[in-house]
């Protein structure tokens, strides 16, 4: 380990100074001499004048829109009423525009307006599609029988104090437990095998995992109904759904994984190789663990979209409404397979059942990416505090174990380092401790 | 180094091979990181090829008709993806209408615009949508959208009749007005996709786009560019590669999205020009409807549709892949 602590403190401990000269640069600024020194301007804030602009082309787009809707023409529906608006209001916006500026100025400010209103579209469009989700599960979530009960004694017709998902649930853990314990060590050390050992052939495991990130999830599934299902085990399994999501996650895991590992510096491995280590022992001291934050996310992002693919479990799970443990025997049913089953009952039971499903498994996703989030904020080798403080302990740990080992046989390594200084005082109270920064 | 003398009596030490030779634990790592690499090859070759040879059945029966043909009943051996192929390029393409100028605006406001703590957030917003499970939009679309957005297509198919793709109309040419006619359509279908596919988009744009470098960008401004130059006349051109390639990842992620498009679409196997009007199909709509009733023979034929879907999205994948590439500095090996 303490090649590897060395190495990451000195790589951070020359970004940290790296980062101060960048931050303070030893610039002198000339006296001003006589010429007077004015008030300082903010520069990023907007102008009054340009605050005006937007308000009243507002103000003026909305109350036209409202005149033509109500007064002047037959005009009627919200999404009229807002397109009419927005078109107005650009119109309005470059007539204030240009009234103090040129035309680049005019072009500038309505590119602005149909950027920031893009984005505005996109994410209220992004952040209704969840909340409306979540609003509509208010009905079912609330009764705690939908945790604990399954559907096996609740027909369509039975209100929502009856019935559960858990059999969704369990069958979704143990579903994504099994694909990811075949994604996990197959794809990582494929990924390591692309990165680390290279050659004509990774060249070609590459270029046959990123062509399979094209294959269409319900492909995935056909591929498993028609290979597994019809010809080996002729009955839907929770391990076939398994089997399926492994086809499906299997090259995401790998194309993220790789990319993550090529992140990890040169010159880390270079210094392991050039103290002499094996190349399985560089992989497993230097690369993994420098590049552990971001396997993690890699995993978990490919674990949050395994989760959510409906197509591939539609068939190969099959649908039931008991608690099915066994993987191998009979139907297990998994959450987003769920929501597609209660949604195609007419019954407002049903579909109310169907988005609390769908909020549950939302939560889920949502939860298993800020857990990534959390990993993953950081980019490779860059330690929390606590984790530097657990490397600076190691390493003076291994100072300590050295230079004891060193007063124990003096003659043997004052022969292979005579002029190491920490072998000449092995007294812990003098060692270096570390930088703070 | 001491060498022996040339010329003396003494021997010349052999010339010492400098090939490296690993020490066992190097050699197991090297077997096993090299039979992972092994099984991943095997097992996906082993999906493309089951694939192709279970398609060979149906597709040698069918013969070339099969990329024409319009219905789609196996048992009478009359069969083909006409129609079906032409529904997923129009829901495929109606998303692309959708998402291409929001992703494209997303991505110039978040990589552009906004700065500090609301671009962190928007990026991981981004990110957390590309997450969303397509279940939840297929959930919105069927619930929420397909009500809503009946008037507008109304709307469209009224005042844009002229262009033949709007007009709604029954088989003898009547147009049709009433609310039944514009449900489970490929427009509904194609505006949730479009929403499902704007997050990868936008993330892969914006990635194009934040590695315009700083000194053009910075040398516009000093000649006094506005914004919206500079990022015409900089960003824009360096992140061409990155606006294709997202545009084209979108398109294979539409073109094989399925449970969305299965919730809301009403399956017709005829071809259908008119966008707005009820009935379209898809590949991948097919296979979740079919599989289950399906022969021997007619899974075959199931395979052959999915294979061809594959091919496409291969297809669009590495061109996309390419163009990501060349615009950017990536692995070589």
């Amino acid at each position: 380990m303490t090649i590897l602590d060395e190495t990451r403190r000195a790589d951070a401990t020359d970004v940290a100074l790296f980062e101060a000269d960048a931050v303070a640069p030893l610039t002198k600024t000339p006296s001003p001499g006589d010429t007077p020194v004015g008030v300082k301007r903010t520069l990023r804030r907007a102008t009054l004048d340009e605050r005006f602009n937007v308000i009243g082309a507002l103000a003026a787009a909305a109350a036209l829109t409202t005149l033509l809707f109500g007064w002047f023409t037959p005009l009627t529906s919200v999404v009229g009423w807002v397109v009419v608006a927005f078109v107005l209001f650009i119109g309005f916006y470059s007539l204030l525009v240009a009234l103090r500026s040129d035309g680049q100025e005019v072009r500038d400010r309505i590119m602005t307006v149909l950027l920031v209103s893009s984005g505005v579209v996109l994410f209220s469009a992004l952040v209704f599609v969840v909340a409306y989700t979540i609003i509509r599960a208010q009905d079912a979530l609330p009764h705690l029988n939908f945790f604990t009960q399954t559907m096996e004694l609740t027909g369509p017709l039975d209100p929502l104090s009856m019935g559960g998902i858990v059999h969704a649930i369990i069958g979704t853990i143990i579903q994504i437990t099994i694909a990811l314990a075949i994604t996990i060590p197959l794809g990582i050390t494929t990924a390591v095998f692309l990165n680390e050992i290279g050659g004509r052939f990774a060249r070609f495991v590459r270029t046959i995992s990123d062509a399979m990130t094209a294959l269409p999830s319900i492909v995935a599934g056909l591929f498993v109904y028609a290979a597994i299902i019809q010809l080996i085990t002729h009955q839907r399994s929770g391990f076939a759904a398994a089997m399926a999501l492994t086809v499906m996650m299997l090259p995401i895991v790998i194309r993220s994984a790789d990319v993550v590992l090529r992140l990890v510096p040169g010159n880390l491995r270079e210094a392991s190789y050039a103290l002499g280590t094996t190349r399985w022992r560089t992989v497993w001291h230097v690369v993994l663990p420098t590049a552990r934050s971001g396997l993690v996310t890699a995993v978990i992002l490919g674990t949050a979209r395994g989760i959510g693919e409906t197509s591939p479990v539609l068939l190969t799970s099959g649908i039931t409404a008991v608690t099915n443990f066994n993987p191998f025997a009979g139907p297990m049913i998994s959450l987003p397979l769920q929501v597609f089953d209660f949604v195609k009952s007419p019954e407002p039971a049903m579909i109310a059942r169907g988005f609390a499903t769908a909020a549950v498994l939302l939560l889920l996703v949502v939860g298993l990416f800020f857990v990534a989030r959390l990993i993953g904020g950081r980019g490779p080798g860059q330690l929390s505090d606590g984790q530097r403080r657990r490397v600076a302990a190691a390493s003076a740990d291994d100072v300590v174990r050295m230079a004891n080992a060193h007063s124990a046989a003096p003659g043997r390594h004052a022969a292979i380092a005579p002029e190491l200084p920490a072998a000449s005082s092995p007294d812990p109270q003098n060692l270096p401790k570390e930088p703070s920064q | 180094m001491a060498r022996p003398e040339r010329h003396g009596v003494a021997v010349i030490d052999e010339r010492r091979s400098l090939a490296a030779r690993p020490s066992r634990s190097d050699s197991i790592f090297k077997t096993v990181t090299f039979s992972a690499g092994a099984v991943t090859v095997g097992i996906m070759l082993c999906v493309g090829l089951f694939l192709a040879l279970r398609a060979g059945d149906a597709l040698s029966v069918a013969g070339p008709s099969f990329l024409v043909e319009q219905q789609w009943s196996p048992e009478t051996k009359v069969f083909g993806i006409g129609a079906i192929l032409l529904g997923t390029f129009t829901i495929a393409l109606i998303a692309m209408a959708v998402a291409v100028p929001l992703a494209l605006g997303t991505a110039l406001l978040i990589s552009e615009v906004v700065g500090g703590r609301l671009r962190g957030f928007l990026v991981s917003l981004v990110d957390l949508m590309a997450a969303v499970p397509s279940v939840v939009y297929g959930l919105w679309g069927l619930f929420f959208l397909q009500a809503n957005v009946i008037p507008v297509s109304q709307w469209i198919s009224t005042y844009f009749a002229w262009i033949p793709i709007f007009r709604v109309s029954d088989a003898s040419g009547d147009v049709l007005t009433e609310a039944s006619a514009f449900t489970s359509s490929a427009f509904i279908a194609g505006i949730v996709v479009g929403l499902m596919v704007v997050p990868t988009q936008t993330s892969i744009m914006r990635e194009a786009f934040s590695q315009a470098p700083v000194g053009e960008r910075e040398a516009a401004l000093a000649l006094g560019s506005s914004r919206w130059g500079m990022i015409q006349t900089v960003v824009l051109p360096f992140g061409r590669g990155g606006i294709i390639g997202g545009i084209m990842l979108g398109l294979g992620r539409a073109l094989g999205e399925t449970i969305a498009v299965y919730m809301i679409i009403s399956p017709i196997f005829t071809i259908n020009w008119q966008v707005l009007k009820t009935g379209t199909n898809s590949v991948s709509a097919l296979i979740a409807l079919r599989y289950g009733e399906a022969s021997e023979f007619g899974l075959s034929a199931l395979m052959a549709a999915g294979l061809v879907l594959f091919i496409i999205t291969l297809i669009v994948n590495f061109t996309a892949s390419s163009i990501v590439a060349r615009s950017r500095s990536g692995a070589e090996s």
